[in-house]
């Protein structure tokens, strides 16, 4: 009960007194509450857990945190390495 | 999906576990303390590609494992009233009170009901105002702002016939519980990244400094806790104990502030006991004076009960860090998901239940 999903918001409006939208997890709909992310828009990405937007994604963020593994990646090839030599498992 | 399948790329998670095996000299012992992370370490094999050197403990971060008995108890006695709709997260109807389960209770009769948010709760007391609904308000910060917006929403609507059952927790105490204690073995904690998602991360420095402890804040597909592990393990290796952010696409130093404003002005810290591990100092949340009307242990007058556990269930010492589900030597035996002899074995984030259906051993 305590995972968080990401979701992109495709619709806002307002429903018992509190901000509210659907939210498309990769083509399932649901409504989440928005009240705790005022500033997200439609087409932004949000954690959605039991119901509420608890966090809006970064995208710059997100990114950064690929490249920052991709670049163990290169630092691994310039002592040429590759993976599979220092790694004999399949993942 | 966006911001998961990136974030389970093949190339990527072989390069990183090559990284930690390079980086690790020697054995390191570990705690992810967010259930969601047990699971999905579990789920993905994590643990089987690290090396031998590294151990991953589990951490008491699954908020239906530690539910206090005579909360469930408290549950169960509410939900057995004729004028009530008893109203929880799927997870918590087979969690087993001293002598049933929520299941129990609606198999004779009771009106339970699951809600996948508390707002459907209130939704509920509003299309039946001849009935008394009750939420099971449990969780640590993470569900915490949603709970604490029923009772906000309640009181805007003016609900009358609305109330929680609060049993919140929060995740500082109990690190300081686990670290403090004189069978500690974890050296570093991956935190759990939605928590710190609410609650941002200015509670751990501190914490970090006081028991030369790394914190990675880390989040739950695999390259995260991939990455989570290996910025730890670099800290431990350079003698470093610092708070670091891996999860930064959803985590902010501060985190939600307007989350953090109702959860203040709805609840208050208080000690609270944890199922298998006992009381916690400020470790909970409980409602506010301002909000006693909201209250389902006042309406329903059940503050007196007091079960005593099973001693059967060792959930404590999974909880703790110092056992694994499948040192429990009723694990697979006595106690299997159909018949769980404790929270930890329900639940979908419980050690207990990961184990059991990812490894069965
Ligand atoms: S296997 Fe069952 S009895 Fe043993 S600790 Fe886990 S929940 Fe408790």
């Amino acid at each position: 009960m305590c995972l968080g999903v990401p979701g992109k918001i495709v619709e806002i409006y307002e429903a018992g007194g509190l901000p509210m939208g659907k939210v498309d997890f990769g083509g399932v709909t649901r409504e989440a509450c928005l009240a705790y992310v005022p500033e997200a828009k439609i087409g932004e990405y949000t954690i959605i857990h039991v119901g509420f937007a608890i966090s809006q994604i970064s995208e710059e963020e997100a990114m950064e945190t690929l490249k920052l593994l991709n670049e163990i990646a290169d630092i691994d090839e310039e002592l040429g390495l590759t993976a599979a030599e220092q790694l004999d498992i399949s993942v | 999906m966006k911001y998961m399948d990136e974030f389970r790329d093949a190339e990527l998670v072989k390069k990183t576990v090559a990284e930690i095996r390079r980086v690790v000299t020697r054995p390191w012992t570990i705690m992810e303390i967010c259930g969601g992370q047990t699971h999905a370490i579990m789920h993905f094999g994590i643990d089987q590609l690290l090396p031998p050197e590294i151990e991953l403990v589990h951490g008491p971060g699954c908020p239906v494992c530690v539910t206090p008995l005579e909360q469930i108890d408290k549950g169960l006695e509410i939900a057995s009233r004729p004028d009530v709709i008893f109203t929880s997260f799927g997870d918590m109807l087979r969690v087993p009170g001293s002598v049933k389960d929520l299941f129990a209770v609606r198999a004779a009769g009771g009106d339970v009901r699951v809600v996948y948010s508390p707002l459907d709760a209130v939704k509920i007391a509003r299309q039946n105002p001849d009935k008394q609904v009750v939420f099971f308000a449990i969780g640590f910060e993470t569900t915490a702002p949603a709970n604490a917006m029923s009772v906000v929403q309640a009181q805007m609507l003016g609900v009358t016939n609305f109330t929680v059952l609060v049993s919140h927790v929060r995740v500082p105490p109990a690190m300081h519980a686990i670290l403090g204690s004189p069978r500690n073995r974890v050296q570093a904690f991956l935190a759990a990244g939605h928590v710190n998602a609410v609650m941002g991360y200015w509670e751990y420095p501190p914490i970090a400094a006081q028991y030369q402890t790394p914190m990675v804040i880390t989040g739950f597909e695999p390259l995260d806790i991939l990455q989570g592990i290996l910025l730890t393990v670099r800290q431990l290796e350079e003698g470093r104990c610092e708070v670091e952010n891996g999860y930064g696409r959803a985590v902010t130093y501060d985190g939600n502030k307007p989350a953090q404003a109702v959860i203040n002005r709805v609840f208050v810290e208080q000690d609270r006991k944890w199922r298998g591990i006992g009381v916690i100092p400020n470790s909970g949340w409980g409602l506010r004076p301002e909000f006693a009307e909201f209250n389902a242990e006042t309406r329903f007058d059940v503050a007196a009960i007091h079960p005593e556990e099973s001693p059967l269930c060792i959930s404590g010492l999974i909880l703790q860090g110092l056992k694994k589900p499948n040192e429990c030597p009723a694990f697979g035996k006595e106690c299997t998901p159909e018949r769980p002899l404790g929270a930890t074995m329900v639940s979908g984030e419980g050690a207990c239940a990961a184990y059991y259906r990812y490894r069965k051993q």
